[in-house]
């Protein structure tokens, strides 16, 4: 395919990574270089990178209304979700089910496929055509031997937002821990601990525009976790291995630069686009909750044609998507919230996701549609499908 | 890319067509053969699936136009690969299937199955 020769870049990937923000870059830089230190030596040098990261752990407490002491620095959302799984399960003897949706996140997903495999009971939930469990269900399957629920506040592919709050609530009443895995909804959607009684909530740093390498795990005052990375004492204890402060503090500056007019921009733009491409694109359709949803999700399919086809063409007019087609997965077989949700796997297929930023821009949108309606009519004259 | 139309039919020449893969595979190709006197005279695929699929099934055709019907049996995925520039091994199978839909319509022809005269 020949190269790329427009000028015009459009980042619509954001639910993979996002660019980190130049003020965070500025943050992070001094930890690197003069503040270096190793936040556990008692000198000067240790004191101050101790300082940045007992700063920054109190922004990323404050954001959840949590308390700092509540918050362990992790390598990224993997890390703690692998964390919260694998150490309540370790902590909670005697106790060996975990429930779990069928939209997790692989980190969520494969973690539990593989304790499986060493004798833990899983189930996974189903959900609607929008992503959304059924409380009923979820109560149901709750026993006396239930050590975790483990269910995604927004979903990365489809944007779907559970109540986690009705969620947390019958966990609490029953007398099991609940996790969220909010990697895509922290400073997105309102999380306030005070609020929503989940015991453990994954965080990520370079969905925000914060460095990759880096997240966090809230784990609520009282909860017991298993130590699962040994080596030295830090964070509680709970966590060994020096920590990444440049990386700390770039986060901690990312969630502080993540602003509520941030979300409303994102979520009109994409608003707009939806029905732009529903109304002016035949046989398209949206994936997922239309109203509980992620501010800057779209994840569209487009009959007859197939994802990554689409996306190549999009990406040689400079445009960056993502696609929950098979032909991009290594396993060759689509999307699995995709699946779930009941979506044939011919229109699973031709999904697109776009998931927005904060810096784009109703002319860069306008510039997407665009492309993306002759893309779609070029695919679709070669397909030997419709009509 | 594209399809052959009935309509386009010259006396003596016929169309055969062949229908390979399907959606809920994510890969399906549709081709066309014009043939007249044992030489494919035109070629044309319509192909759902990714870019690998639509670049096999295209370059597929490409290799078949001008060739007789005993030589287009020889055309295998390797060739087609290799016309390509190769392949990444997950995308190997996409090679398979542009050579089936091939194979399938020589086949179909030989046995006068979905084949249009004029």
């Amino acid at each position: 395919m020949k190269k790329n020769q427009t000028l015009k870049s459009v980042y619509l990937d954001h639910g993979a990574t996002t660019p980190a923000d130049p003020k965070v870059i500025e943050a992070m830089q001094p930890y690197y270089s003069e503040k270096f230190g190793n936040a556990s030596s008692i000198h000067w040098f240790g004191k101050k990178a101790r300082e940045g990261l007992e700063k920054a752990r109190e922004t990323i407490a404050a954001r959840l209304n949590a308390d700092k002491e509540e918050i362990i620095f992790t390598s990224g959302g993997t890390e703690a979700n692998n964390m919260a799984i694998r150490g309540i399960l370790d902590a909670e003897k005697g106790r060996n089910h975990v429930i779990i949706s069928k939209i997790e996140h692989p980190a969520v997903l494969r973690t539990c496929q593989a304790l499986e495999k060493k004798g833990v009971d899983v189930t996974y939930l189903d959900v609607d055509k929008d992503g959304f469990i059924s409380l009923e269900e979820l109560e149901q399957a709750i026993t006396g031997r239930t050590a975790l629920v483990s269910i995604m506040h927004a979903n990365n592919e489809i944007g779907t937002i559970q109540d986690i709050k009705a969620i947390a609530e019958i966990c609490k009443r029953k007398k099991v821990k609940f996790h969220t895995d909010a990697v895509q909804s922290f400073t997105k959607v309102p999380l306030d601990v005070e609020d929503i009684p989940a015991d453990l909530i994954s965080l990520s740093a370079h969905k925000i525009h914060g460095p990759k390498g880096v997240g966090a795990l809230f784990v609520r005052k009282g909860v017991e976790l298993a130590k699962q990375m040994h080596g030295g004492h830090q964070e509680k204890d709970l966590r060994g291995g020096t920590e990444n402060v440049p990386g700390i503090v770039g986060f901690a500056k990312a969630a502080e630069l993540a602003e509520q007019k941030h979300v409303q921009h994102m979520q009109e733009l994409r608003d707009c686009f939806i029905e732009k491409v529903l109304q002016n694109i035949p046989d398209s359709v949206l994936n997922g909750s239309k109203e509980r949803r992620l501010c800057n999700n779209a994840n569209i399919s487009f009959k007859f044609i197939e994802g990554e086809a689409l996306l190549l063409h999009l990406d040689e007019e400079g445009i960056a998507v993502s696609t929950g087609s098979a032909c991009t997965s290594q396993s060759l077989e689509p999307s699995h919230v995709l699946l779930a949700i009941g979506l044939e796997q011919d229109v699973a297929h031709g999904a697109i996701r776009f998931t927005l930023g904060r810096e784009n821009t109703q002319e860069e949108m306008d510039y997407v549609f665009d492309r993306l309606k002759k893309s779609v009519e070029s695919l679709r004259k070669i397909s030997p499908l419709g009509k | 890319m594209g399809e052959i139309s009935e309509e386009e039919l010259k006396p003596g020449e016929e169309l055969v067509i062949a229908e390979v893969g399907n959606p809920t595979c994510g890969d399906m190709m549709t081709l066309y053969l014009k043939i007249k006197d044992q030489k494919i005279l035109d070629a044309k695929i319509k192909t759902f699936g990714c870019a690998a699929a639509i670049a096999c099934s295209s370059v597929t055709t490409e290799l078949v136009i001008g060739k007789t019907i005993a030589e287009a049996w020889k055309i295998t995925k390797e060739k087609v690969a290799a016309e390509l520039g190769g392949l990444p091994p997950i995308k190997a199978h996409c090679s398979n299937l542009a050579v089936d839909a091939l194979q399938k319509a020589l086949d179909n022809y030989e046995r006068g199955v979905n084949v249009i005269k004029k």
